[in-house]
């Protein structure tokens, strides 16, 4: 709790203890002196013209107690021009319930209206901290879990420590990482192992073991055992610093329910007070006109009423705290939204175009067949020696599942778009059908689904091998689930038709689209969303390499594996921390969760304003009945408030419950 | 140029206006208030002061500080 905050809470304790023993005391004597001299605390005055004075000066005395900021700020609004300031309007509507419990008090013998005024006042205060005790926690919850900002680094000069700022280690620094120590920097192990704790960016709950050797990421935390790191990336563009650049400039732009509210609030509260105006002059004038000048007090209490709850507070404050708080709990969750309007148009997401290389698959090829089956050794050793010089993808897998050192003199040329020569004990063919029919050699076709590579050696065919890319684990779920709920999958794919519709099929994905180059996604992409009708939002799903244009161009770009990617982190709006597809369901159910939230409570706040308005019109207006509206008032306005503050901390849930 | 500044401000609404308020001084670009995290992204020239921001939003919100 702040200082000013605690300060507040005394000065309404203190306003507390004396009003409410003060009403007690009121009330029990108006009750206890039988209608004979029904004027409570004023009976200390024993004279019927000033008896009112005491209960006016007590109350009136704990009024300015309790609301001297409120006057202070709504006079000074007033000389600044701002009629429509909510301080204003609540000055109004309290020196209008004092103004008319004098007016009672002098044209009858009922001393009543004072405590009223004061009480609007004091639980407007009591609803105000509440809200701002409120807002300031959630935004602690919130903020603590973005809190990954390391405070300093431990550099190594010359065999000494010293402890400095994470900006002013440079490139190739070292620098010593304790347990239970941030790691400030991105950088590599030099010395020591140990596991680190990602969970802060990643939401990973299973700590990551590292060895020497291994990348560390700025924001994890150290777990084990002391570490050395090399520093590999300046402060300023670590992974860490990028993710808070992203979260703390995240809602600059908002969303349109914020922008709704916005401009729901300009006119609200100039509609409500003109309203007031109404129901305080018209209805009298017209009872008067037809005979019965009388119901000028009841008539001004009701459009008093309205002043109360003229404020659009609940809707302000909650609207943005929703979307805080649902980014809040999507980061718990390992996914970073970039902003409100994002996870809004998340929501509305209803055709989801996947990019297939590392986002549906593992990325990893792996060699799947290798024809014949009794000449696979051979096959792969030859293979293996025409791919040594290469890093392709294609040839590591090949490598791998050879799994020797080749030790070898050949020389090899690599012929593009065919494959690979080498010369020297022999001459090696390895590569795709185009190679062997340009070496005139019979090879065996293949229906197996991926990449096919031929090896022949001194023009003689030996064999092909298949080399295809696994389906990650999840794939198959959250295309289901995406496809339950009526939304439009497609499958983007450099690969042939062949290895398109395998997996299309193997996922049920709806639509796919083959032999893609990095260009033609994006053209793909434009086609789309040329084609959607109005309402549609697309969004494209990308392991964030190569496509950043295409994350660009769509609606949301949502890219995963963010960690250690700037491009993706930068081109994309939503950012999948984890490598699984599953965080896509989840953060799906999280912006429907927000949304839902959001509307809940623009419902609700504006319902039970307008619900007070029209109660107050018939209660008071034209029922006639002495009734204490303007206590319900003020739960209309701050207790509404403090109500939707709670439901928008809902949107900040844990991880468990969409596991 | 852009900056961020730290700012305090107790009520939503004012945050609101403060914004519209700040948008409309001369020599401010774009002006961005969120009140649940209590920042202010301002791209403004560099004539500007924060002097001249403040005094601008205390006449809407008196509490209103800017923290640099």
């Amino acid at each position: 709790m702040s200082k000013k905050l605690k300060k507040r809470l005394i000065r309404i304790i203190i306003a507390l203890g004396i009003f409410v023993p003060v009403v007690i005391l009121d009330l029990s004597l108006k009750h206890f002196s039988n209608g004979n001299f029904p004027r409570g605390i004023a009976s200390f005055i024993p004279s019927e013209t000033f008896g009112w004075l005491l209960p006016f000066a007590i109350y009136l005395g704990i009024y300015i107690y309790i609301g001297y900021d409120v006057i202070k700020k709504a006079i000074l609004n007033i000389i600044h021009g701002q009629l429509l300031d909510e301080n204003f309007l609540m000055f109004i509507a309290t020196v209008g319930a004092f103004a008319l419990g004098i007016y009672t008090s002098l044209a009858t013998s009922e001393i009543e209206g004072f405590e009223e005024g004061c009480a609007v006042i004091l639980f407007y205060q009591v609803g105000e901290w509440f809200q701002s005790y409120a807002v300031g926690k959630s935004r602690k919850s919130i903020a603590s879990l973005m809190d990954i900002r390391p405070d300093f680094a431990n550099l190594k000069i010359n065999d000494k420590y010293e402890i400095v700022d994470p900006s002013e280690v440079k490139i190739n620094d070292i620098i010593l990482i304790k347990p239970g120590e941030k790691i400030p920097l991105d950088g590599e192990i030099i010395a020591g192992s140990t596991t680190v704790d990602t969970k802060a960016l990643t939401g990973e709950s299973i700590p990551q073991e590292l060895l020497k050797g291994d990348k560390v990421i700025s924001g994890t935390i150290n777990l084990t055992s002391s570490i050395e790191v090399k520093v590999e990336k300046p402060f300023y563009d670590s992974t860490v610093s990028k993710i808070l650049d992203l979260v703390e400039n995240a809602s600059s732009q908002k969303s349109k329910s914020e922008a709704f509210i916005t401009k729901f609030s300009k006119y609200y509260t100039p509609i409500v007070v003109i309203c007031a105006l109404i129901v305080a002059i018209f209805p009298p004038l017209i009872n008067g006109i037809l005979g019965d000048w009388n119901t000028w007090h009841t008539w001004i209490y009701s459009a008093l009423s309205f002043l109360v709850v003229s404020c659009p507070c609940a809707l302000v404050i909650s609207v943005p705290l929703t979307f805080f708080s649902g980014i809040g709990g999507a980061s718990k969750n390992g996914i970073l939204v970039k902003g409100s309007i994002h996870l809004e148009r998340f929501d509305k997401a209803n055709i989801f175009i996947f990019d297939k290389t590392g986002t549906l698959t593992k990325g990893n090829f792996v060699v799947k067949e290798i024809y014949p089956e009794n000449n696979k050794e051979n096959i792969l050793y030859y293979a293996s020696i025409a791919e040594s010089l290469s890093n392709h993808p294609i040839a590591k897998s090949i490598k791998k599942a050879y799994g020797k050192e080749i030790i070898n003199n050949y020389s090899i040329v690599d012929e593009p778009g065919y494959g690979i020569v080498a010369t020297g004990e022999h001459q090696i063919l390895c590569g795709n059908e185009k190679l062997m029919n340009r070496y005139n050699i019979q090879y065996q076709n293949s229906d197996g689904i991926g990449t096919i590579v031929h090896v022949a050696i001194d023009n003689k065919y030996l064999g092909y091998i298949v080399i295809g890319d696994e389906v990650k684990e999840d794939s198959k779920e959250t295309i289901s689930y995406l496809n339950n709920h009526g939304y439009e999958t497609i499958m983007l794919t450099g690969d042939n038709e062949l290895i398109a519709s395998h997996v299309a099929k193997q996922l049920g994905i709806k639509q796919y689209r083959y032999s893609l180059l990095p260009q033609n996604k994006v053209e793909e992409v434009e086609k789309i969303i040329q084609n959607k009708n109005k309402n549609d939002v697309v969004c494209f799903v990308g392991d964030g390499i190569n496509d950043a244009p295409v994350l660009m161009r769509s609606d949301v770009g949502v890219s995963m594996g963010g960690v250690g990617s700037d491009a993706a982190i930068e081109a994309s709006d939503i950012v999948l921390m984890h490598d699984n597809l599953s965080s896509l369901v989840t953060a799906k159910k999280l912006a429907k969760k927000t949304k839902t939230i959001v509307v809940e409570n623009i419902i609700f706040a504006i319902a039970i304003k307008l619900l007070i308005m029209i109660a107050s019109i018939i209660v008071i207006g034209i029922l006639q009945i002495d009734f204490p509206m303007m206590w319900f008032s003020v739960f209309g306005d701050v207790g509404v408030a403090v109500i939707a503050i709670l439901n928008a901390m809902r949107a900040n849930i844990n991880k468990s419950k969409y596991k | 140029m852009k900056k961020s500044y730290k700012i305090e401000v107790d009520c939503a609404v004012c945050a609101g206006k403060v914004e519209a308020a700040l948008a409309k001084l001369e020599g401010v670009n774009s002006v961005s208030i969120n009140f649940i995290s209590q920042k202010m992204i301002i791209d403004m020239d560099d004539s500007i002061t924060v002097k001249d921001l403040l005094k601008t939003a205390r006449k809407i919100e008196p509490d209103f500080e800017i923290e640099e």
